[in-house]
């Protein structure tokens, strides 16, 4: 199956297939596929006509880039100009920004085919892509053959029902826009592991880049210390090429760096010699699925056979990670929502008694349980009598945890392996079982330290459980080495040779053109 | 993302008010809810400022005649950068507020002073010098009026010897003059309130100009939790100095505190020094000449342009030129007199062609602005002085012969 931007590229070039083409077969596979909740708006024209454009540069011979009409998918936080944005919030919903993200407008300067917005969790709150106003995205893996081929339903109807797994979140529908194939790469975002950690679940690579390297201008912000694009794509390679495309200082955003980015081409590592390995043996968290730590300890041994240095390493400071992350999240979050208050966008009350009334009652109607949830307590430790015990004592902790990374960086360590996730995904009528808070306390755990320390860190799929879903891995690397961490990520991807989903609606628009690049892979 | 212009403008303002620059400064989240704040906070400088400790000098006249001055000194907390908010206009009578966001997110240099200045007088000389200097630099126009220039008062009384009482906070003055009016308003008030057996409340009051009083503003609520929190958006703002400027860096991207130093640009007081030791006039006089707009070039550009010596052109500039201007309130740019008009009537009454009198009458000629020449004038209105000293000997013997009666009365006694 068409897989990787470099084949599909190549075929682009070469006239196998047209932009056009290639854009109305993904706009027809996200209809048959409609049930997975992928997408909150398709933009069926516009994304014709950017294909229509890039048709005419190929047949000019002058594409842009490699990425000139590849279809892509944005997670619904990210601006853009003329399609609806709403954060799955009903804040939101109506919404049409007048500009576009600095990530949305450089994929749309490189000729990429923007299809349309991804589901998620409202406000990029959850791990779900559950608490949406549009309801939750399934996890194309539910109805892999691989799936349904472990779970002995009762009945066919009944296993369709009741045992649809979660993709995970809070980037969930560009997840499940990748996995199912709609299109070649997703823009999620990650801001406490919401691009990983869907990964994960479905079968992808989810890159969180170096906070800094990519603009977060446009990304309607979280905790905007923490928030970064993430990219999701089915394979290293292409994670590295959008990668490419969108890292660089943005003058917009005074948190990117100034320093020039080299776009690369990621190197075949043959020799891992050379490499170090650390295992930070604080991530044998407790509600780690025997699964999974037996997937680790299997990767860790493929490194040690291949002739790397896999050590066992500290990070002492690991377990005050999660709180104070929710500590400075909430209170981040309590500051950005400020801005929501009915007047100048977005869903307004109808109620007029006076303006405090009016916000309250905007504020309410406007945001679910969760948003309102995060907000109460922020504004908690932003009060004058608890900033100092919670705001300040967090951001030397998190300061504390910044340096536990360092440290070992700086002993020797090059990448650190851990797990991404507690475990595969699970049905959604479980998950549903606990609350949001819960929920994000246990499946941020592993995820959220690399956001606090602004570090680089890559889901890799690795396996299938015993349910016949992914089970991903988490690569960390060092402050703005990217090109390191993705060339580890590619070397261990193709050791592990993680299968294809084997999808029937995605199999029933097989032609003749993909056919032949089913199982190809470019080294 | 940081204007580069504003915090050229705050350390040059600092610079000129002798403050300590914070070589690096942060940014601040201030949270409250109020509908011209479209994000629910203001970006402000609540933990570290771009300067503080600094001091500004300004003179008062003694008494109204201007010929006494003395110098005063008021200390400068802080000087702190920030955003502005949009503007609420209450539409009470639809029961509705328009709110426009046009100067929204508009940056702001706010200059924090100590409570040195006892009365309104003192106020509004300060206020004024640091209008001057600010426009001298180039930070900002300055012009209360058009909100350019936003000025509160925080007032408080207390017995010499005791410690400050509890301030007021006055809002809503438009000029300097109703600064001065507000703060001699609210000393007088709180002065009564106290002596009536009342208490001073820590309150924020408006300023009505129409009744020259100050009133209690309606929609301040009691304290509020402003929940600070340090701006993530923004990194901390570093300043360079010519020793810790590092080695490659793009110029675009750093501010040099001696680089601006350097081209500060003289300030008022001393503009004010140097015109009077170059031209020798008095101090008073040099207040006035910088403390109109324009009216130092007139007077230099005259003086470069004729022979009176400057001690004399002075009192054209001030006594006629000004007082002329101030009746039409008019600026010196829209003077319908140029500085060459000016300096060749002066030429004319140097070289003694007129008299004093009849110099006058020729300026008020030229005022009219009807483009004729102080010579055209003088020949039209035959106010020429004869120099001819038999003409002259002639004229009076025409005089005398003419009137025999005064004549014998003068001799008489």
């Amino acid at each position: 199956k068409w897989r990787i931007s470099f084949q599909i590229s190549a075929a682009l070039r070469d006239g196998q297939v047209t932009p056009i083409e290639l854009c109305q077969r993904c706009l027809s596979l996200i209809k048959s596929t409609k049930f997975l909740n992928a997408y909150i708006t398709v933009a069926e024209e516009t994304a014709l006509k950017q294909a229509e454009e890039s048709e005419k540069r190929y047949q000019r011979g002058k594409p842009l880039g490699i990425l000139d009409g590849i279809p892509i998918a944005v997670k619904d936080n990210f601006n853009t100009a003329g399609i609806e944005t709403t954060c799955a919030s009903n804040m939101l919903k109506g919404y049409i920004s007048p500009y576009n993200a600095t990530v949305v407008q450089k994929l749309l300067d490189q000729g990429a085919v923007l299809l349309g917005k991804t589901n998620l969790d409202e406000f990029a709150m959850g791990s779900g892509s559950t608490d949406g106003i549009f309801g939750p995205v399934k996890n194309p893996w539910s109805y892999s053959r691989q799936y349904k081929e472990k779970t002995v339903p009762k009945s066919e109807s009944e296993h369709e029902e009741s045992k649809w797994v979660i993709t995970g979140g809070s980037s969930g529908g560009s997840a499940a826009a990748v996995s199912s194939f709609t299109c070649f790469a997703a823009l999620g975002s990650d801001t406490g592991g919401s691009t990983r950690n869907p990964a994960a679940h479905c079968g992808l690579v989810g890159l969180k880049p170096t906070y800094g390297l990519i603009s977060r201008h446009g990304l309607i912000p979280l905790v905007n210390s923490m928030d970064v694009p993430g990219i999701l794509t089915r394979c290293v390679d292409d994670a590295a090429v959008v990668l490419g495309a969108l890292a660089g200082h943005d003058p917009k955003d005074s948190t990117t760096i100034q320093d020039d980015f080299q776009p690369f081409q990621l190197p075949s590592l043959t020799d891992v010699s050379k490499l170090s390995i650390g295992i930070p043996k604080e991530y044998h968290v407790p509600g780690l699925s025997g699964e999974i730590l037996a997937v680790w300890s299997k990767a860790a041994d493929l490194f040690k056979n291949a002739g790397a240095k896999v050590i066992e390493v500290n990070l002492p400071h690991t377990r005050y990670s999660i709180v104070c992350y929710h500590v400075l999240c909430t209170a981040e979050v309590a500051s950005n929502m400020a801005r929501f208050d009915g007047l100048e966008y977005g869903h307004r009350s109808d109620m007029n008694k006076s303006t405090e009334s009016m916000y309250a009652a905007t504020r309410r109607e406007g945001f679910n349980d969760v948003v309102r949830g995060r907000i109460l307590s922020g504004n908690y430790f932003l009060l004058k009598q608890n900033y100092e015990n919670y705001f300040v004592k967090a951001q030397k902790v998190r300061r504390l945890i910044a340096n536990d990374f360092v440290k070992v960086f700086g002993s020797g360590i090059d990448i650190l392996l851990t797990p991404t996730t507690l475990s595969d995904a699970v049905p959604y009528i479980e998950f549903i079982k606990e609350d949001n808070r819960t929920r994000s306390a246990q499946d941020d755990i592993l995820t959220q330290a690399a956001n606090m320390a602004g570090l680089p860190a890559i889901n890799v799929p690795t396996a299938l459980s015993e349910r016949g879903l992914p089970v991903g891995l988490q690569f960390i690397g060092r402050s703005f080495q990217e090109k390191q961490l993705l060339t580890v990520a590619k070397w261990f991807e193709k050791q592990v040779k993680f299968p294809m989903i084997q999808l029937e609606e995605v199999n029933g628009h097989d032609h003749g053109v993909f056919q032949h690049q089913k199982s190809a892979s470019i080294s | 993302v940081l204007n580069r212009r504003c915090v050229e403008a705050a350390v040059m303002t600092g610079l000129a008010l002798n403050c300590s620059i914070n070589r690096k400064s942060l940014f601040d989240r201030k949270h409250y809810f109020y509908a011209d704040l479209p994000a629910g906070y203001q970006i402000t400088q609540q933990r570290v400022p771009i300067a503080v400790n600094g001091s500004l000098s300004y003179s008062l006249c003694i008494d109204n005649k201007r010929s006494q001055m003395v110098t005063k000194t008021v200390r400068i907390k802080q000087i702190q950068l920030e955003q502005d908010s949009g503007k609420s206009l209450h539409d009470d009578a639809r029961s509705q507020t328009l709110v426009d966001l046009n100067r929204a997110g508009v940056g702001l240099m706010e200059v924090v002073m100590e409570p040195d200045m006892c009365c309104g007088e003192e106020a509004a000389a300060a206020v004024r010098e640091l209008q001057l200097i600010l426009q001298t630099l180039g930070s900002s126009q300055a012009i209360m009026a058009e909100g350019q220039l936003r000025v509160d008062a925080n007032v408080s009384v207390h017995h010499p010897g005791e410690p400050h009482g509890v301030r007021t906070e006055v809002k809503n003055i438009n000029s300097i003059r109703f600064l001065a009016k507000a703060v001699d308003y609210e000393i007088q008030r709180q002065i009564e309130e106290l002596e009536n057996g009342g208490t001073i409340l820590n309150e924020t009051r408006a300023f009505d100009s129409k009744l020259g009083c100050t009133v209690p503003m309606r929609d301040k609520e009691g304290k509020q939790d402003y929940r600070f929190m340090p701006e993530p958006n923004l990194p901390p703002l570093i300043l360079y100095n010519a020793k810790s400027l590092p080695a490659n860096v793009n110029h675009q991207q750093v501010v040099n505190i001696d680089w601006i130093h350097e081209r500060l640009p003289d300030l008022p007081s001393v503009k004010r020094a140097k015109l009077v030791e170059l031209y020798g006039i008095l101090p008073e006089h040099s207040f006035t000449l910088v403390n109109e707009d324009g009216l130092t070039e007139f007077f230099e550009d005259v003086v470069k342009q004729t022979q009176m010596k400057p001690k004399k052109v002075i009192g054209w500039i001030l006594n006629d030129l000004l007082s002329y201007l101030k009746q039409h309130s008019l600026t010196v740019k829209e003077s319908p007199v140029s500085s060459f008009l000016l300096a060749d009537l002066l030429n004319l009454l140097e070289k003694k062609e007129i008299s004093a009198s009849a110099a006058k009458q020729v300026f008020e000629e030229l005022w009219k602005g009807e483009g004729k020449t102080p010579l055209e004038i003088v020949k039209e209105k035959q106010l020429e002085l004869i120099q001819d000293q038999e003409e002259l000997e002639q004229i009076c013997q025409a005089v005398i012969d003419e009137r025999e009666k005064e004549v014998i009365m003068v001799v008489l006694g």
